[in-house]
């Protein structure tokens, strides 16, 4: 198959790596069990070559498998060869293997906030990996330490040799990845989801900066993802790879353009992608009774930081800072921001769980003003999907009746109106009543996250706050959650609040939106007034940022950026500067400094520190 | 850190009240009558009498408590009733042998355990790992005086190797010591093993591994400071349990610490010799538990005291 595949721009450059008829097994009780089949390919120099595929398709066993760190002895490589020059790393002694490990071959992993060992400094880990592999002395090493951390454009480098990884953010940390593999000058680079766990603004800072980094040292990279937008954006060639199989194999523009194989035309197909505000999928008109769901006048979320002999609190985290917005009956208003803006403490102090000032009212009813049983009664009327649908099912509970249970909290019918009610529900969110018996581990993470909905369909709230419900979903489940939520609004009208950081999805299932940074909104509008128009430089970059699933996409060049978004932690008596909306036309807003001033508060030379 | 220490001995103080009026109670209602012990069989009702009213006993038990712990805020323990002796000379005298002992016996369960715990992690599922699991599992039930005994039976009367009792020198300590350790090692390799078996699995052992470190720098640079974290909090959990071993060991080996002075104390109900010793074992596991968690954010950087 790789003889057949045509390379992008490297035909001339060397080859480094060479994987021919790569089978990786698994041991089970019925034999050995294949999670990746006769997979083959050449990688040049200076090369990038995306293995793309959803979750199960043996795209990351294959990065193992290429390093050598198959989970002995269940998996191992049962056919194939994996050429690195002229060795073969599969008949490598494990001695041999591990001195080409991290010198010749490296890699960075998907989750940094994890891939740290969090007991040991930055520069003791990062010198440690250049003291295996050479005979530099400690100060030498830290000399290269230093300078490794100075290519990946980490702010005061000689800091962060002395810190531990909880210091760092989780895209500061990636750099550090990033910095650890590349100090050796490695000939392969394997990036398995490098940027799967980074917010999207950090995510575009650390592809421009592999994709430097590729151009300085001629690095090959192994890029494995599942997001066509991130394949569109660094990828000369493309493996699509399904249940352990190839499906496809071009080059980037090839894949994108003209692909051949059925599954690839889908999971293209399934791609979230941005417009210019205007709605990819079809626009239904739907019921605005103009009915408010909800209400936040100037809601603030502060959690007090405790510190000295007495335990007194110095600080506080500002989490949500005068926040106000509407939700209408049967709209989808969507919360959008990077990690820690406050988005899902929102959510938090909707449904009553996380303290706050200001006014939260529910169909005009507030949580503060009710007694327990008020309480408990306005909590039917808001109900919340999260984002990781395995851990907000009870492993132990059967299905059927994890449905039921909002009914049985609230008795609300007989025990067979109340399985009955399941039953038709399950039905409604495209699952058979049959399955009600199963447990939760039984289902997929497409079909869980349904049960989620179902359950939170069964009380017939006003709203449902679904925090990232489909962030943790493959593409084409992803897509087919969306499609499902749209259709119940329609029949239901419930409105959803829709919190989520990735804006092609905010763009395609939202009818208004909000923008947060750092606790404060910065932009609200209709879809169209945001994504068509956006007028906050935040609101501008976090729409730029997003990868594009497509090749001819050229992207305007803009600055290289470093650093972190500043803390929310201010001590007492301080607090960010206050905001204030101003309409810039029909409803579209946008925020301001309090005290008039026409410049944009957070420009994009400060919203970002260095 | 001192305003943590301050804090903490400070909550100390009330544990240790806690403690003193709880054992105290129980002393208080328990139905043998020290007086007896001291009086003897054959004496009159009227010697009994002016005995327990010589020795307080015959107050309301508020008053006694009182009594007890006005003496104990000046650093007076009371006098034992059968010794003629102060407590805190008596304590003092037996308490180095005690604490010598304690660090040998740590210092082994320690070593036993947490080797047995790392080899069995590795070597997971192997047989080497269910025939070490299958002894910590013996060590843990296995009653002390027998575990005891055997260790004297062989090592002492048959091979000869060790004295079979006493105390002074490094070869008296030895049997105590590993007794005790093999005693205590079965938790520790248990937890040690589940903890080791948890760290191997992370994202930063994979990424150490990634880097082409040794096997050795892995497990012991990488695994192991991550791995001992919850150990160390056992460690200070340990001393409570420890202090109840301490005694039969004591008792067996005849060493002459503060297991054995207890011992001899129950059986006469010497109430002041009793309150004195579990003031000192309750001493020993607070102090226990805050160097615990004093050490701990030597090795985790992000545990910080507040």
């Amino acid at each position: 198959m790789s003889a057949a595949l045509p390379n992008a721009g490297a035909a001339l450059a060397p080859e480094v790596l060479s994987v021919q008829g790569l089978t990786v097994s698994v041991r089970t009780g019925n034999g050995d069990r294949a999670l990746v089949e006769n997979l083959s390919f050449t990688l040049h120099r200076g090369e990038t070559l995306a293995i793309a595929g959803e979750s199960g398709s043996g795209k990351s066993i294959t990065s193992l498998a290429i390093m050598g760190l198959l989970p002995p002895p269940a998996v191992r490589i049962t056919a194939g060869s994996v050429r690195l020059g002229d060795t073969d790393l599969t008949k490598l002694p494990e001695a041999q293997m591990r001195s080409l490990r991290g010198a010749r071959i490296a890699m960075i992993f998907q989750e940094p906030m994890t891939s740290l060992n969090p007991v040991l400094t930055i520069g003791a880990q990062l010198t440690e990996a250049i003291r295996a592999h050479s005979d530099a002395t400690r100060s030498e090493a830290r000399a290269q330490a230093l300078a490794a951390l100075q290519a990946v454009r980490l702010s005061q480098p000689e800091q962060r040799l002395k810190q531990y990884p909880h210091e760092l953010s989780g895209g500061m940390r990636q750099r550090v990845m990033i910095a650890m593999a590349l100090a050796l000058r490695p000939e392969v680079l394997i990036a398995d989801e490098p940027t799967t766990a980074l917010d999207v603004t950090v995510q575009r800072e650390v592809l421009d900066l592999l994709r430097d980094l590729q151009r300085e040292f001629g690095t090959a990279i192994i890029l494995i993802t599942h997001d066509m937008g991130v394949v569109a954006e660094m990828a000369d060639r493309v493996i699509v790879m399904k249940a352990g199989q190839v499906v496809e194999a071009a080059t980037t523009r090839d894949i994108f353009v003209a692909p051949q194989m059925p599954y690839t035309q889908n999971l293209l197909a399934a791609v979230p992608r941005m417009g210019n505000g205007s709605r990819v999928s079809s626009d239904v008109p739907r019921d605005r009774s103009g009915e408010t769901i909800a209400r936040l006048r100037d809601v603030v979320v502060r959690f007090p930081l405790k510190g000295g002999i007495l335990g007194r609190t110095t600080a506080h985290v500002h989490a949500v800072e005068h926040v106000s917005f509407d939700i209408r009956r049967g709209e989808t208003f969507a919360l959008v921001g990077e990690s820690g803006c406050g988005k899902s403490t929102i959510a938090k102090a909707i449904v009553g769980l996380a303290p706050h000032q200001g006014r939260i009212e529910i169909a005009g009813q507030s949580f503060s003003d009710l007694d327990a049983a008020g309480q408990k009664a306005l909590r039917r009327r808001v109900q919340i999907v999260f984002q990781d649908p395995m851990a907000a099912l009870d492993p132990r509970m059967t299905v059927g009746a994890l449905i039921a249970e909002p009914l049985v909290i609230h008795r609300l019918g007989s025990a067979a109106e109340q399985r009955a009610r399941a039953s038709e529900l399950m039905q409604r969110v495209g699952l058979t009543d049959d399955q009600l018996n199963r447990y939760p581990h039984e289902f997929s993470g497409g079909q869980r996250q349904r049960i989620c909905i179902a359950r939170a369909l069964a009380l017939q709230p006003d709203l449902i706050i679904a925090d990232e419900s489909v962030s943790a979903l493959d593409v084409s489940v992803q897509a087919r959650v969306l499609e499902l939520l749209q259709t119940l609004q329609r029949e239901y009208g419930v409105a959803f609040l829709f919190i989520s950081h990735d804006m092609a999805v905010v763009e395609n299932i939202s009818d208004r939106v909000a923008v947060m940074y750092l606790g404060q909104i910065v932009e609200t509008g209709s879809r169209a007034q945001v994504f068509g128009n956006p007028q906050h430089a935040y609101t501008q970059r976090l729409i730029e940022a997003v990868p594009v699933p497509d090749p001819s996409h050229i992207r305007a060049a803009s600055p290289r950026l470093a650093g972190d978004v500043p803390s929310p932690v201010h001590t007492l008596g301080q607090g960010p500067a206050r905001l204030v909306m101003v309409d810039v036309g029909d409803g579209h807003l946008v925020a301001r400094l309090y005290d008039g001033a026409e410049k944009h508060c957070l420009s994009s030379a400060n919203f970002r520190r260095e | 850190m001192p305003a943590y220490i301050l804090r903490r001995l400070l909550q100390s103080g009330l544990i240790l009240l806690g403690v003193s009026f709880i054992t105290f109670f129980l002393l208080f209602v328990l139905p043998a009558d020290p007086v007896r012990q001291i009086a003897g069989r054959s004496a009159s009702a009227a010697t009994v009498e002016s005995i327990r009213h010589e020795l307080g006993l015959d107050q309301p038990f508020l008053v006694q408590f009182g009594h007890y712990i006005g003496g104990l805020v000046q650093g007076d323990l009371g006098r034992s009733y059968l010794q003629k002796s102060e407590v805190s000379v008596l304590i003092a005298s037996r308490l180095p042998a005690t604490l010598l002992l304690m660090v040998a016996a740590i210092f082994c369960e320690l070593v036993i355990g947490l080797a047995m715990g790392i080899v069995a992690a590795l070597r997971r599922d192997s047989f080497t790992d269910q025939a070490l699991m299958m002894t910590s599992f013996v060590t843990v039930s296995a009653p002390q005086f027998v575990v005891s005994l055997l260790m004297l039976y062989v090592f002492a009367v048959k091979l000869g190797w060790f004295p079979i009792g006493g105390y002074g020198t490094f070869r008296h300590l030895v049997l105590p010591a590993v007794t005790l350790g093999i005693l205590g090692s079965g938790w520790y390799s248990r937890m040690m093993r589940s903890s080791m078996i948890d760290v191997m699995r992370t994202d930063y052992i994979r990424t150490a591994r990634s880097k082409g470190l040794t096997r050795a720098r892995v497990v012991l640079g990488h695994a192991l400071p991550n791995a001992i974290l919850p150990i160390i909090a056992m460690i200070g959990i340990d001393i409570g349990v420890f202090m109840g071993g301490i005694v039969v060991v004591e008792s067996v080996f005849g060493w002459p610490g503060i297991g054995q002075l207890a011992w001899q104390a129950i059986q006469r109900i010497d109430i002041p010799i009793i309150m004195g010793v579990t003031l000192v074992s309750a001493v020993a596991i607070v102090l226990g538990n805050l160097l615990a968690d004093l050490i701990a954010p030597f090795i985790d950087p992000r545990i910080k005291l507040k």
